[in-house]
């Protein structure tokens, strides 16, 4: 058995440990609460957008704009990876890596290419050694600034328009709920018409006036659109964060009450037998005198 | 009273502005353009500039920062990357972006490396559209 000094220095460790993980708990929570709210606040942004997006793209020809073209023959995909910049998140950031790598797997087993621009520290860490990392973003998932998703969606945009990429997919950790966060996988690039909910094809949404061009308007919005969705992933990711850390250090600190009150149990258990063992001793001690 | 219409102004942190005014000028791609009660359906990009509306009588300036705007059923929806009102902009530190800016333009118009003029000049719109309202 330990020595009671052994397991006091154990429990009064553990006691610190549950202190941080119950702080980083409190931490974690108040920051999703920004994070979420600020989801919120992006919400009428891409409803308004999208609404814009489909009464035009009703009379629109995809094929008029690189950034809709569907190439017959993909060779190249690339995939953005969002993850966090920080760890102590549970499974947050594994559960991406895990579909990332199957994905993977899986487009070069049809003999795809596959380059990854990583957005967040942990994936840029994890995904180095692949030697598939063609770009990585790191420290930038601790401001939500609009221009962090413009330079990632405009590096995208150019390889693709270079033809270095023919698809451009996107794995991020989505928030679902504050106890579930899901990775997803969408589809970025070409983008794909927005679907019309039968709208545009009765002819009530055409008889905008448009200014300039219908397709100039085009051009301004595709842009903005990659901006959007980027951007969105961000949001989604820096919620699920805070979301995932909060879960996996309220955990920790369950895991710290029940460790201490196992050692506490240990400590008495060795303490008493310590006073019992000194106490045969002084009893041995006086029955030896007597005699 | 005259009719009025439904201005709206969205960017990514969330809606700006929301009331019935009389009028709203903004400035658009091919140059400013004034939008009154029942305008038809119009979708047009916006540059980065100054958004003037009047409510009964009183003006009230935006800056907005590029994006576009949406005129239907009565309601005038502009989505913007940012927009400030007048008293929230610092005149002092437009200045200075101001003369930022078109000291990287002239740089970029001399061919020196590692300046983006798309950028530059950017920058100097904003700086000005803010120049712009902060003065008023």
């Amino acid at each position: 058995m330990a020595s009671l000094k052994d397991v006091k220095t154990k429990i009064v460790g553990i006691g610190k440990t549950k202190q941080i993980t119950k702080a980083m708990n409190m931490v974690a929570s108040a920051k999703l609460r920004g994070s979420q709210q600020r989801m919120e606040d992006f919400r009428p942004y891409t409803g308004k957008f999208g609404d814009a997006m489909s009464s035009l793209s009703g009379s629109m020809d995809p094929e008029e704009f690189p950034l809709m073209e569907m190439r017959p023959d993909i060779q190249t995909v690339e995939l953005l990876v969002i993850t966090s910049d920080r760890g102590l998140c549970g499974s947050f950031n594994s559960n991406v890596f895990k579909v990332t790598q199957k994905l993977i797997a899986k487009l070069e087993g049809e003999g795809k290419k596959v380059t990854l621009v990583c957005c967040g520290k942990k994936g840029a860490r994890y995904f180095k050694k692949t030697g598939l990392v063609r770009e990585s973003y790191i420290d930038i998932m601790g401001s939500f600034q609009m221009f962090n998703a413009r330079a990632i969606a405009q590096d995208l945009a150019s390889n693709f328009l270079a033809g270095e990429s023919d698809e451009v997919r996107i794995i991020y950790g989505s928030f679902i709920s504050i106890g579930i966060q899901k990775p997803a996988t969408e589809s970025l690039l070409p983008i794909q018409p927005v679907a019309d909910e039968g709208e545009a094809a009765e002819g009530a949404g055409s008889d905008y006036i448009y200014e300039p061009s219908p397709a100039e308007i085009m051009d301004v919005l595709l842009p903005l659109y990659l901006n959007v969705k980027v951007y969105h992933a961000m949001l989604e990711v820096g919620a699920s964060e805070q979301a995932a850390r909060m879960t996996a250090m309220d955990n920790a600190t369950k895991a710290c009450t029940d460790m201490v009150t196992d050692l506490t149990l240990i400590y008495n258990k060795a303490r008493q037998s310590a006073i019992t063992a000194d106490l045969m001793d002084i009893v041995g001690g006086a029955e030896a005198l007597k005699g | 009273m005259a009719e009025t219409i439904r201005l709206e102004v969205v960017t990514p942190t969330g809606p700006v502005l929301s009331e019935d005014v009389d009028i709203v000028t903004a400035p658009g791609y091919l140059g400013e353009f004034g939008v009154l009660a029942n305008h038809a359906a119009l979708l047009s990009t916006i540059m980065t500039g100054v958004l003037t509306y009047k409510q009964g009588g009183k003006e009230e300036n935006l800056m907005v920062n590029g994006g576009f705007c949406e005129v239907s059923d009565n309601k005038i929806t502009f989505l913007a990357e940012s927009a400030e009102r007048g008293k929230e902009i610092d005149v002092n530190r437009a200045m200075l972006a101001k003369e930022r800016a078109e000291k990287r333009i002239a740089q970029a118009q001399q061919k020196k490396e590692g300046i983006d003029l798309a950028r530059a000049e950017g920058a100097l719109q904003r700086a000005l559209a803010r120049l712009k309202l902060g003065k008023s």
